[in-house]
């Protein structure tokens, strides 16, 4: 579980750093893990709407500042599917990926189409490019096709595949990636999901889980009181 | 390697299919992980300029309407990065992730930025719609300036201290598997300057000389456009 770092006064702080943002659905998918594999960390806020992702001792740990960063003794990762195959290696309790290769890969495939087809359409309306040229309403309208998209894609390709959880009755790979987008796309994107029931009932039944309300955005350190 | 399917007479089909089109960087980086590992696959053309990827049996292949799609027996695994990781567990042949974690991690973090951070915001359907809006300049821009640079200046300073004649190091790895068709995109149709890269560069001089890297150019597949 995260601890703020300003609050800790016992000895001996979590030997895991997680350098992460609340808001940052990428961010959120890696605390999931980590709380899935019961892994202590310490918080390090990174505030995107100040800039300090651009700070000189941010770009160290991440030269494309982005967030999360995992901090693992000498070892830094950064990307979150990077830092979550990571954690899969050296901490296997409460493995993400199954031994089945069809189920591996689709769980992969899932992962993939949230991190590489509908999450970065988000960052898009703050590239200076978009803001400059596109207008409030076009911004989110670009940002709402990619979702559509990617969310049809994945109703798709999960409609037929059983199971309590996104692609059967144990939380997976998919279930950490799919949670964040389905979050971000009801709070900020104004996205129906019922065109998405199976994906619905997933995130439903993840909800549910300790591991994945404590990683909501709304539940850390360095959540505005406003928001 | 590939073999187009028209020309198998007779003997027994290869077992893998790739679903793939030949200037696509994303059906390139499994072209290069296929032939990396020596396994024979049937090239199945996607014409992408001809809307191909929505024609109904393509969907069902993957729902999402790109390519690459892998099709292996009765296992069908869509996207670039999925593929690439079921072929590493399925043919172990020519690892592309290193037992060490640290190098694995770098190698996964290099593909992933190629992936999310470059690829998909440059991608046909993203360029059609900035050169219809705009123009053809603005459509420049918008990859030099706002996607491959800053991409490609992160990449720089994460390799700048890596020792090897490679990517990562003196073996072909993942990231070198996914850099080589989007450095080779870069300066084909972007203009993108590699000189401000020289990390990048060096190591992309290397790999390209490789056969497996050779065989998998866009214009060597059987649908590139005589």
């Amino acid at each position: 579980m995260a601890h703020d770092s300003k609050e800790i006064d016992e000895p001996a702080p979590a030997k895991l750093k997680l350098y992460n943002y609340w808001r940052s659905s990428c961010s959120q998918r890696v605390r999931i893990v980590l709380n899935l594999k019961g892994l202590d960390y310490e918080y390090k806020a990174v505030n995107l709407m100040k800039g300090e992702h651009f700070h000189p001792e941010y770009e160290k740990l991440n030269p494309i500042h982005f967030v999360p960063t995992l901090v693992d003794g000498d070892i830094v990762v950064g990307d979150s599917y990077a830092v979550i195959l990571y954690l899969e290696d050296k901490y296997p309790q409460h493995p993400l990926l199954p031994k089945d290769l069809k189920k591996k890969a689709l769980n992969l495939q899932v992962a993939s189409i949230v991190s590489s087809s509908i999450q970065p359409f988000h960052g898009v309306p703050r590239l200076s490019f978009v803001e400059a040229k596109f207008n409030d309403d076009e911004r989110l309208k670009w940002t709402q096709h990619y979702l559509g998209k990617g969310f049809t894609a994945l109703e798709k390709l999960l409609k037929d595949v059983p199971g309590k959880y996104a692609t059967g009755d144990e939380v997976l790979l998919a279930d950490v990636f799919l949670v964040p987008q389905v979050h971000a796309a009801i709070t900020r994107f104004g996205i129906d999901m019922t065109a998405y029931p199976r994906l619905s009932r997933a995130f439903a039944a993840l909800c549910e889980l300790p591991a994945f309300q404590d990683a909501l955005p709304e539940r850390q350190p360095d959540c505005p009181s406003t928001a | 390697m590939a073999s187009d399917s028209k020309e198998i007479v007779g003997a027994e089909p290869a077992k893998l299919k790739l679903y793939s089109y030949w200037r696509s960087s994303c059906s390139q980086r499994v072209r290069i992980a296929l032939n990396l590992k020596g396994l024979d696959y049937e090239y199945e053309t996607v014409n992408l300029l001809k809307d191909e990827q929505f024609d109904p049996e393509f969907e069902k292949l993957n729902p999402i309407k790109y390519v690459p799609s892998l099709v292996d027996g009765d296992v069908v695994v869509g996207d670039s990065l999925a593929i690439i990781l079921y072929l590493e567990d399925k043919y172990p042949q020519h690892p592309l992730l290193p037992k060490d974690l640290k190098k694995k991690a770098l190698n996964l973090q290099v593909a992933n930025i190629v992936g999310s951070s470059i690829q998909p915001l440059q991608n046909l359907s993203i360029l059609k719609f900035i050169e219809t809006k705009f123009d053809a300049d603005e459509k420049l821009k918008w990859v030099q300036h706002y996607i491959v640079q800053k991409a490609f200046s992160a990449l720089e300073k994460l390799l700048k201290d890596v020792p090897g004649k490679y990517t990562t190091g003196d073996e072909v790895l993942l990231a070198d598997v996914f850099l080589a068709p989007q450095i080779d995109a870069g300066v084909a149709r972007f203009r993108i300057d590699m000189t401000e890269y020289p990390r990048l560069a060096r190591a992309h001089a290397a790999y390209s000389e490789l056969p497996a890297f050779q065989a998998a150019l866009p214009e060597r597949q059987p649908d590139y456009p005589t």
